[in-house]
């Protein structure tokens, strides 16, 4: 029963770092936290059953062509939304990402109603194995661990070797310099949200094949995400990958003892982390200078 | 322009005699606005005096004090069930109970004021958010609440009925003069309180914590007032706002009502309780009657139908509703990031030196 509710906690925890992840790509680039990040996953979950349904493609065309539109989708938002505004406030960013959020969810449901939908993925929740005795694990469970880890590894090689990786770290320490070195800082951000919106697709992939398909079904997995993201800290990825693990099982096990009030566990999680470490465990702590 | 010419004329509420008479020519229209308008739109006009209420509150915290608040409908809710609950359970009078309930919602504007400290911009909406769901989910989870299948307002009685001191409210004009002399009472409160000492303090904290911390303001004092402030604000709306509905559920209370509220302040213009109440107007109509029918807006509507019917689902066309919305939320930011305050500004300025 323990070993159950560790590696169920572990694997819903991995897929709240994915979409952490996703968070975090563009916090760390820009500074900007991205509400609208739930809404670009549902609507390319939502392409995704689209093409299923209505051409009948094999999953893999589908999931190719999803991810094409998921990177159209995150950089047409950063080019009409994002660049226009001149010198935003935070509360202006805020503003922004949260209107993009409710543009996403009412064409959503203007064009699938609201209506709940099954989403056919290939991993089922039901299908268990048991790659080692002892430990079961369903295939769900497999896939997200495996394309976590892979993600992990590509992000840490894209960061450390290629030019646009290094050019998005030079861009998120100073802009201006990395403008100076001749880095096109518009390009820069345009990529870290195609990027951004990339990943933020697979994860909500992942959680539509747990739960159901409607266009709100992402708000409370990016509330759950951002807590994990606020947990690791919103400027390490690793960190964030490690915050929600842990805010996976600390879901899992309160949800076990009280499950009535599972769902409110990510969010006074959120709410004492940030009144006792804001910048999270993994992170520096970013004192403000006058 | 307006020069200010001594410290007193900087702090009377009514600026200027223009200023005076307009507000009492609006004052005498609302009070006679019963008269000349059909019964359906006085229901109309009185979610749009509960929202003006809480928009003034939350331009307080928003517009004034420069933080941030997701979890407004949070504050919204305590109001709403505290008034109810007081009433039913415990028979309160509802003057009593409307301003207990207010209370404990600044009381919980405070404990939210704590963290507010030491967060700052994107952390604090989704601290703030992250409390607004949880008041949503605890409502939704409690017997005592109603649970999932809401609960139901008694009659607004005024008075005391306990002894034998009856004044019922039982259509909604009777409730609209109730909720505009409220709602009166509230906005000039506020503008009041803006040019006192605290609201200079908030001010200050606005443009630059550090600096007013320096000058001698105390933050934690002065940034969890403002959240009480704002709370209270929102609690008394969300008490009345319970009367006007008649009959709510948690899922009333939810996120994008919280997002509304935000976007109220932002589309009227921050730091200004003029703003504030025109955005609390604009989008209340444009959320509750205008966008409410898609299908049967004059012109558009049978535009919006065909093109439904060519790409999208005919069913889901009450979605437009949040599209308009968000429209609404990225135009705003992108042109005209002072709001409708700043465009009645530019307009006033326009005049005041034509032809130059």
């Amino acid at each position: 029963m323990i070993e159950q509710l560790i590696t169920e906690g572990l694997a819903i925890g991995a897929c709240y770092g994915l979409f952490g992840v996703a968070v975090a790509i563009i916090y760390k680039t820009s500074d900007v936290i991205n509400f609208g990040q739930g809404e670009m996953g549902m609507i390319s979950t939502f392409v995704t059953y689209h093409i299923l349904a209505q051409y009948g493609l094999p999953f893999w065309l589908a999931f190719v062509l999803t991810m094409l539109f998921a990177v159209l989708l995150g950089m047409f938002i950063e080019f009409f939304f994002m660049r226009p505004a001149k010198d935003p406030t935070v509360l202006g960013l805020i503003i922004i990402t949260l209107g993009a959020e409710m543009l996403l969810m009412g064409l959503a449901g203007w064009k699938w109603g609201a209506e709940q939908k099954d989403f056919t993925f290939p991993l089922s929740v039901q299908k268990v194995h048991e790659p080692i005795p002892g430990l079961i694990l369903n295939e769900w469970s497999i896939g997200v661990f495996a394309l976590t880890a892979l993600i992990m590894v590509l992000l840490f090689l894209f960061f450390r070797y290629s030019n646009l990786g290094i050019a998005m770290r030079a861009t998120q320490q100073n802009q201006n310099a990395a403008r100076i070195m001749g880095i096109k800082v518009e390009r820069v951000f345009s990529f870290t949200w195609g990027l951004s919106s990339l990943i933020g697709a697979v994860a909500a992939m992942f959680f539509a094949a747990r739960s159901v398909l409607d266009p709100n079904f992402m708000m409370e997995p990016f509330m759950r995400a951002f807590a994990a993201a606020v947990l690791g800290g919103l400027t390490s990825i690793p960190g964030v990958v490690v915050g929600g693990l842990l805010l996976g099982l600390i879901e899992n096990f309160f949800g076990y003892l009280w499950p009535v009030w599972k769902p409110i566990v990510a969010f006074v999680v959120i709410i004492i982390i940030l009144t006792i470490r804001p910048s999270g465990l993994f992170a520096r702590h970013y004192v403000k200078k006058v | 322009m307006d020069m200010k010419r001594d410290y007193y004329e900087d702090i009377e509420v009514f600026s200027s005699g223009t200023v005076l008479f307009w507000s009492f020519a609006l004052f005498a229209f609302l009070f006679t606005l019963p008269l000349y308008l059909p019964s359906y739109n006085i229901y109309l006009f009185n979610i749009i005096l509960v929202h003006v209420i809480l928009a003034v509150g939350l331009n307080i915290l928003v517009g004034y004090t420069g933080q941030i608040s997701l979890g407004h409908a949070g504050f919204f809710a305590i109001g709403a069930y505290g008034t109810v609950l007081l009433m039913t359970h415990l028979g309160v009078p509802f003057f009593a109970a409307i301003i207990a309930a207010g209370l404990i919602a600044a009381f919980f504007g405070f404990i939210i004021g704590l963290p507010a400290l030491r967060l700052e911009g994107p952390y604090l909406a989704i601290a703030t958010l992250g409390f607004g769901l949880t008041i949503m989910h605890i409502i939704g989870r409690w017997d005592i609440f109603g649970g999932r299948m809401g609960i139901q307002a008694p009659p607004l009685d005024i008075g005391i009925p306990q002894w034998g001191l009856s004044v019922l409210l039982d259509s909604d004009v009777k409730m609209y003069y109730l909720i505009v002399v409220i709602a009166i009472i509230m906005v000039i409160g506020a503008r009041n309180m803006m040019k006192t000492r605290i609201g200079r303090a908030f001010v200050a904290i606005r443009d630059d914590d550090i600096a007013a911390e320096v000058m001698g303001v105390n933050l934690l004092a002065f940034k969890t007032l403002s959240f009480a402030v704002s709370a209270f604000y929102a609690g008394v709306a969300g008490g009345l706002f319970g009367f006007v509905l008649g009959f709510f559920d948690p899922f009333t209370f939810n996120l994008i009502l919280s997002i509304i509220f935000l976007v109220m302040v932002v589309v009227g213009g921050l730091g200004s309780v003029l703003g504030a109440v025109m955005g609390a107007a604009l989008i209340t109509y444009l959320q509750y009657d205008l966008l409410k029918n898609v299908d049967e807006m004059p012109y558009l509507g049978d535009v919006l139908v065909w093109v439904s019917r060519k790409l999208f689902t005919v069913i889901g066309l009450e979605n437009f509703n949040s599209i308009m919305l968000g429209l609404i939320m990225l135009g705003i930011v992108i042109f005209e990031p002072l709001g409708m305050f700043g465009i009645w500004i530019r307009i006033k300025k326009y005049w005041k030196t034509w032809p130059f």
